[in-house]
């Protein structure tokens, strides 16, 4: 009748392996890193650092490196509102007028994830090349100066970041447009919507659950990227990601390194916060 | 746009829909009179929501007018026609609240004084209070309630509803017919209502047109349809009919001879739709009597001898299987005016009907007679399905 003490203890007994696995591999190495970027800035490897609850390293990783951190909530922003634009109109083709072609047109999307992230982003540098097709049509149609380039821009970064990360758009939308109720759309224009209405006030609301996780899942990778920069652009266009790289890596700045990522985190967490407050669950009419 | 008119009737011209090769309405010619309480009532299948839906402006004629008043809405978008539609699944926008799904075509129309509208609206349907409600915290008939006010709060010339009680169960669905006519009343305009409840047609319209594969088989007021049916379908399909197979053999007076399982009968010609060749005899149930001797049946009543197979107790009557010696089933229903005992199964009897109760139609042999004489209800869980099959139908060309 009533359940048993084994009833009320399996749903704890299924939680530990997970938590486990968070305490040890994400909450433990956050706290560690957390801890990184306050050491003495003075330390090294070799000599080992010292915690001296440096706050200091965060403002002067600010000071040398704000223009990085801009960049990447940009790259990352305008990368998002792209991969929104296309990826959009293209998941409500797929959920709501493909028909039998939906699944194909599914695999075509999430296809490219089938090839290697690197292999990709070399493909697009290709594609961007200066001897390339796009140049050379860009330049004859005027678009482009004669001796201009796509590569080592912005426009690079950015359109391949959009390109990268496209799927993780696609997907959550796909998903949302795909439950909605086509009678809803029926019943709105008999009660006098017209069609860009109907999109407004009923397909739009009813698919901000999809537009919500697909942000998110575009622009917390695209932030923290680094490989798009890396290969795509100069260091001109580098992002956090790319000096967070090199403080590890190349200049072995461990303090300077774990300040910068806490900060990418924080920025994250609030702005994922803010967004979800404002398009997030219970949207009022 | 909305022109706040209550003359003009609605007229379906030649109105025809084929999905490939399947022809789901065939020049239907209707029209409905401004101000009329009209049901299209049919099996499922048999085209009725697909004319609701060309009306709506949501499924597209092959061919054909339709025309309200002097205007030709045919090819018009269904947000430009002055019709609005009460959708069997409801449609409700779960975004929306009530207030604001109530709301919805106003604002589109961009109409002032909305929430006055609005709260008038509820409160016509009893719904005071319940404005900021969420669809899914309603029940079925809170969400019909609200499906039937966002459409009347816009005054449509036509409200179309769509099987609108279906969902429901009996009690409730009782509930709402009586609601429905009370609306229909304060509120008035043209009510086209489809169903394939026969009961639930003829208790809420004025004029019922009976469909059958995409034509109308008969339309006129309820009484008009139940007294003197048009064709075999129609007398089986709204309410019940003995119906016995027979040849005109002749006339007497204003009378015709009919012919049947051996034995003479005659029908008022007033009361017939033929009046030679092969023909259906027609009585209700409810009009044949059971005796237990020939002395018994009254002068000018007319009988066929048989055995009280089954015996089904309702309450208010009691229906009685009848099988004939000429092999015919008969079915009789027997008033529970407290006259008469309970024939028990197995009793020899006499099935006796006066000839002006009977009715004569033409005998299509090719027609499905075995089927519509083993006519029963509707499965309405069956029925939904069909409907809501045809109407993805609809939607996917």
């Amino acid at each position: 009748m009533s359940r048993s003490g084994r009833g009320r203890v399996v749903p704890y007994l299924l939680l530990l392996p997970g938590l486990l696995w968070l305490v040890l591999f994400f909450l433990a190495p956050a706290v560690q890193l957390a801890a990184t970027s306050l050491y003495d800035p003075a330390g090294s490897l070799t000599s080992g650092y010292a915690m001296t609850w440096s706050f200091g390293n965060y403002p002067d990783a600010v000071a040398a490196y704000g223009a990085q951190l801009g960049r990447s909530f940009g790259y990352a922003g305008l990368a998002t509102l792209l991969a929104l634009l296309l990826g959009y109109p293209l998941a409500y083709v797929i959920a709501l007028r493909a028909g039998r072609w939906q699944y194909l047109l599914l695999v075509c999307v999430v296809a490219p994830m089938f090839t290697s992230f690197l292999v990709r982003t070399l493909a697009w540098k290709t594609v961007l090349s200066d001897g390339g097709a796009v140049v050379g049509l860009l330049r004859d149609l005027h678009l482009l100066a004669p001796d201009g380039r796509l590569l080592a821009t912005p426009a690079a970064v950015v359109t391949s970041l959009t390109y990268c990360y496209l799927p993780f758009m696609v997907l959550p939308l796909y998903a949302s447009l795909q439950r909605l109720d086509p009678r809803l759309l029926e019943a709105a224009g008999d009660l006098f919507a017209r069609p860009a209405q109907v999109f407004r006030r009923v397909t739009l609301p009813l698919s901000m659950p999809g537009v919500v996780a697909g942000t998110l899942l575009t622009f917390i990778p695209a932030t923290g990227d680094y490989v798009n920069a890396e290969l795509l652009g100069t260091p001109n266009e580098y992002m956090v990601g790319n000096v967070i790289d090199a403080a590890f890596l190349v200049r072995l700045d461990y303090p300077q390194g774990a300040a910068l990522s806490v900060l990418l985190m924080v920025a994250i967490l609030a702005l994922v916060i803010g967004w979800l407050r404002r398009a997030g669950p219970a949207e009022a009419g | 746009m909305v022109v706040e008119e209550p003359s003009g009737a609605l007229r379906l011209v030649g109105l025809s829909k084929r999905f490939g090769a399947v022809t789901v309405v065939d020049r239907l010619d209707l029209t409905v009179p401004a101000g009329s309480f009209f049901a299209l009532l049919g099996p499922s299948g048999c085209g009725k929501t697909t004319t609701l839906r060309m009306v709506a402006g949501l499924t597209e004629p092959t061919g054909g007018r339709i025309l309200l008043g002097d205007e030709d809405i045919t090819r018009l978008r269904p947000y430009r026609r002055p019709v609005n539609t009460v959708f069997q699944s409801y449609a409700l926008f779960p975004h929306l609240d009530v207030f604001e799904n109530v709301a919805f075509g106003l604002r589109r129309r961009g109409v002032p004084e909305v929430a006055g509208q609005v709260r008038r609206m509820l409160s016509l349907v009893q719904l005071d209070g319940y404005e900021r409600h969420r669809p899914e915290q309603l029940s079925g008939g809170q969400q019909q309630r609200v499906a039937l006010a966002r459409a009347l709060v816009n005054r449509p010339r036509v409200l179309l509803l769509d099987e609108p009680l279906g969902a429901l169960d009996l009690a409730l669905r009782r509930r709402m017919q009586g609601e429905l006519r009370r609306l229909r009343t304060e509120v008035g305009g043209t009510f086209v209502h489809v169903t394939h409840d026969q009961e639930e047609a003829m208790t809420l319209a004025d004029t019922v047109a009976v469909m059958n594969a995409g034509r109308v088989e008969q339309l006129g007021t309820p009484a008009e349809l139940y007294e003197f049916p048009a064709t075999a379908f129609v007398a089986t399909f709204l309410g019940r009919s003995n119906l016995l197979a027979g040849t005109v053999n002749g006339r007497s007076g204003d009378d015709l001879l009919v012919e049947a399982y051996g034995r003479r009968f005659s029908v008022p010609s007033a009361r017939s739709r033929v009046d030679s060749g092969a023909v259906l005899l027609g009585v209700r149930p409810e009009k044949v009597r059971l005796v237990g001797t020939a002395e018994q049946v009254p002068a000018g009543h007319q009988w066929l001898d048989g055995t009280v197979t089954d015996v089904g107790y309702f309450g208010v009557s009691t229906e009685y299987s009848v099988r004939t010696g000429a092999g015919v089933e008969l079915s009789v229903f027997a008033a529970a005016d407290g006259e008469s005992a309970r024939i028990p199964a197995g009793s020899p009897v006499l099935a006796h009907w006066h000839p002006r109760h009977a009715f004569l139609l033409h005998h299509d042999p090719h027609h499905c007679l075995h089927h519509c004489l083993h006519h029963d209800l509707h499965d309405d869980a069956a029925a939904a399905a069909a409907a809501a099959a045809a109407a993805v139908r609809a939607g996917r060309e």
